[in-house]
């Protein structure tokens, strides 16, 4: 009986692992096919299409070569750095005093602050009176409307105002007694306190920006102004090839391999970043804040 | 000490006192120092669209501007309402939400449950990392991907197709086609990241019940059956109805990205709709009270479902 008992446990265990399995392989074989696809050699690719092997003796960084030697994507890497580097600086620079403040319980007039701050969460109309102001402050062609609009997260500073709200009193008003001012208490006690939840909205904020190309392409008409999103979407949609990359009649990658490219290229900072993302979210400190 | 440097808390009793209010105002002054730039922010960049808004219930003229227009009353909102497209931009707003939210959930609580009950520690974690990761990829990346997979000339789904014979398929430009696409390709991309609440609700569930089913002889089914799925159930409700508040959210950068003209009876959701009306049309007060109905049915539809989360969550306790 005992037997037979610990057998079905291990049928249903190996189950498990059959379907996480399948599970792991439905998320990865679409990023190994553009893997293949990106390194493929031309004469292969017109003879017998994408094979799910390639010999590694065959792999051509061709498709690479053409994408990051046309001027075009070596700027919209950069301007993609800019826009996100200037946004998470930004959006911190205005999310940790708002967090800060809303954690101060006695701070007279917190409570209608807080419901203002958090109406604007609840109700928004939408796309087009955004558009107007922008237009409207002459914004266009300039990385702050990408930037401004989401600057500040009403999520995010929930978030970090119950990271504050969790850090112990007696050590601002230890502070205080001293003599420090507010600005003094949150610069020397509590962002030193504060970096994992600092790290992780940065982080946050930073993969928002990275990945935002609905605002650069409503805003910016300067094509030297791209960034890499808006440009990976032109090479999806073939729209003016030649104007983004090396591609002629004698090129040797095809057009698919290309665009596999740069698919790649946009992702890889992404999976640079990510393991530092994942060691927050697995510690809880993310899904803390989502209980709040 | 500590006493003393603390305001005074007015309690309820106490009448409102305005010095007192003052003199505690004065003592946070540098708090309200602090905060300046992000209120002043949220007054341009938040409220000033609101007040932009107001050209839903006007003629909106950009040489005349926001203030100067003429009031029109409900004049935009009744020809969106009586328009062709009202229920054509409806229907697929709402089949797109309640799709991905019906199809995503139970595979979300079984990757969750699957996660939580194998013995391979290192092998989870390694499948928790690969499935968060699509979460992180803008829909640009996803487009990529899905062109890999789709596209009619090498994708290859319609590779598979064809060697058994069969026609490809253009999925991304038929009508036919497309809701699956859209469907399907937000559930690929957000499910394993959506598992991580219902894997912190199994991982709060404490082991005694797990060891006192396992003294009863209970069946791994069993014990998800009658332990784990119970257990989890109010947090599966509690998403369920948080996201029936998002119901006119279909995912605009993800249908922006993959629709086109062929698809747009099947595809055009609200969101879309606005910014074709808006930008390129220039019907701004049109498009500004589609978006104004679409936020105000919004607001009413989280406020309802958060109270009922509430009192749902409160029955759960007592």
């Amino acid at each position: 009986m005992l037997h037979s008992k610990t057998r079905d446990a291990m049928m249903f265990q190996i189950g498990l692992a059959i379907f996480l399995t399948i599970i792991l392989l439905i998320i990865l074989i679409p990023f190994w096919r553009v893997i293949v696809t990106a390194f493929i050699p031309l004469d292969i690719y017109t003879r017998e299409g994408v094979p799910f092997f390639l010999s590694p003796t065959q792999w051509t960084f061709e498709a690479f070569r053409q994408l990051l030697g046309h001027s075009m994507f070596p700027r919209a890497i950069w301007n993609s750095v800019v826009i996100t580097l200037l946004g998470t600086a930004i959006s911190l620079f205005l999310t940790v005093p708002l967090a800060y403040g809303l954690s101060t319980r006695n701070l007279p007039g917190r409570k209608l602050i807080m419901t203002l701050i958090l109406f604007t969460y609840l109700f928004s109309p939408g796309l087009i009176p955004v558009y107007l102001l922008i237009t409207g402050m002459k914004l266009t062609n300039n990385y702050l409307a990408i930037i401004l609009p989401p600057a500040v997260s009403v999520y995010n500073t929930l978030v970090m105002m119950s990271f504050f709200e969790g850090l112990p009193e007696e050590l601002k008003d230890a502070a205080r007694i001293d003599g420090a001012n507010e600005l003094q208490v949150l610069w020397h006690i509590i962002l030193p306190l504060s970096k994992p939840i600092l790290l992780t909205i940065g982080l946050f904020y930073a993969v928002f920006f990275w990945n935002e190309f609905f605002t650069p392409l409503l805003y910016l008409n300067d094509n030297n102004l791209m960034p890499l999103p808006v440009l990976l979407r032109n090479i999806l949609i073939s729209a003016s090839f030649n104007e983004y990359v090396e591609y002629n009649a004698f090129s040797s990658a095809s057009i698919e391999s290309l665009k596999a490219a740069g698919v790649l290229i946009t992702m890889i900072p992404m999976l640079l970043i990510y393991p530092w993302i994942q060691r927050y979210f697995t510690k809880g400190t993310l899904v803390g804040g989502v209980k709040e | 000490m500590t006493l003393k440097t603390l305001p005074s808390l007015p309690s309820s009793t106490e009448k409102f006192n305005f010095k007192k209010f003052l003199r505690s105002m004065w003592r946070q002054r540098w708090l309200y120092f602090l905060m300046a730039p992000t209120l002043i922010y949220f007054v341009v960049f938040k409220y000033g669209p609101l007040w932009n808004a107001q050209i839903a219930f006007k003629d909106f003229k950009p040489l005349l501007g926001v203030m100067g227009s003429p009031w029109v009353g409900f004049k935009h909102f009744e020809t969106f309402i009586n328009s062709f497209y009202f229920t054509e931009l409806m229907t697929n707003t709402i089949i797109f939400s309640v799709a991905k939210l019906l199809l995503g959930l139970p595979i979300a609580v079984l990757c969750a449950i699957a996660l939580h009950e194998t013995w391979l520690v290192k092998y989870r974690t390694f499948v928790q990392t690969m499935i968060y990761l699509p979460h992180f990829l803008s829909w640009v990346i996803m487009f990529g991907v899905l062109l890999v997979i789709l596209s009619p000339g090498n994708g290859m789904l319609n590779a598979i197709i064809e060697k058994f014979g069969g026609e490809p398929i253009p999925f991304l430009t038929s009508p036919d086609h497309f809701r699956w696409v859209v469907i399907l390709s937000d559930i690929w991309k957000e499910t394993g990241w959506s598992t991580i609440l219902y894997l912190a609700a199994l991982l709060a569930i404490s082991p005694d019940l797990y060891e006192a089913a396992a003294v009863d002889g209970a069946t791994p089914l069993q014990r998800i059956w009658y332990i784990s799925l119970p257990s989890i159930l109010p947090v599966i409700v509690l998403v369920t109805l948080l996201r029936m508040g998002h119901i006119l959210e279909a995912g605009f950068n993800q249908i922006f990205v993959l629709y086109s003209v062929p698809v747009y009876s099947v595809g055009d959701i609200l969101d879309t709709w606005v910014y074709r009306q808006g930008v390129l049309q220039f019907q701004f007060s049109l498009a500004t009270a589609v978006g104004f109905f679409k936020g105000a049915i919004g607001l009413v539809l989280i406020l309802v479902s958060n109270r009922i989360a509430k009192r749902l969550a409160q029955q759960s306790i007592y």
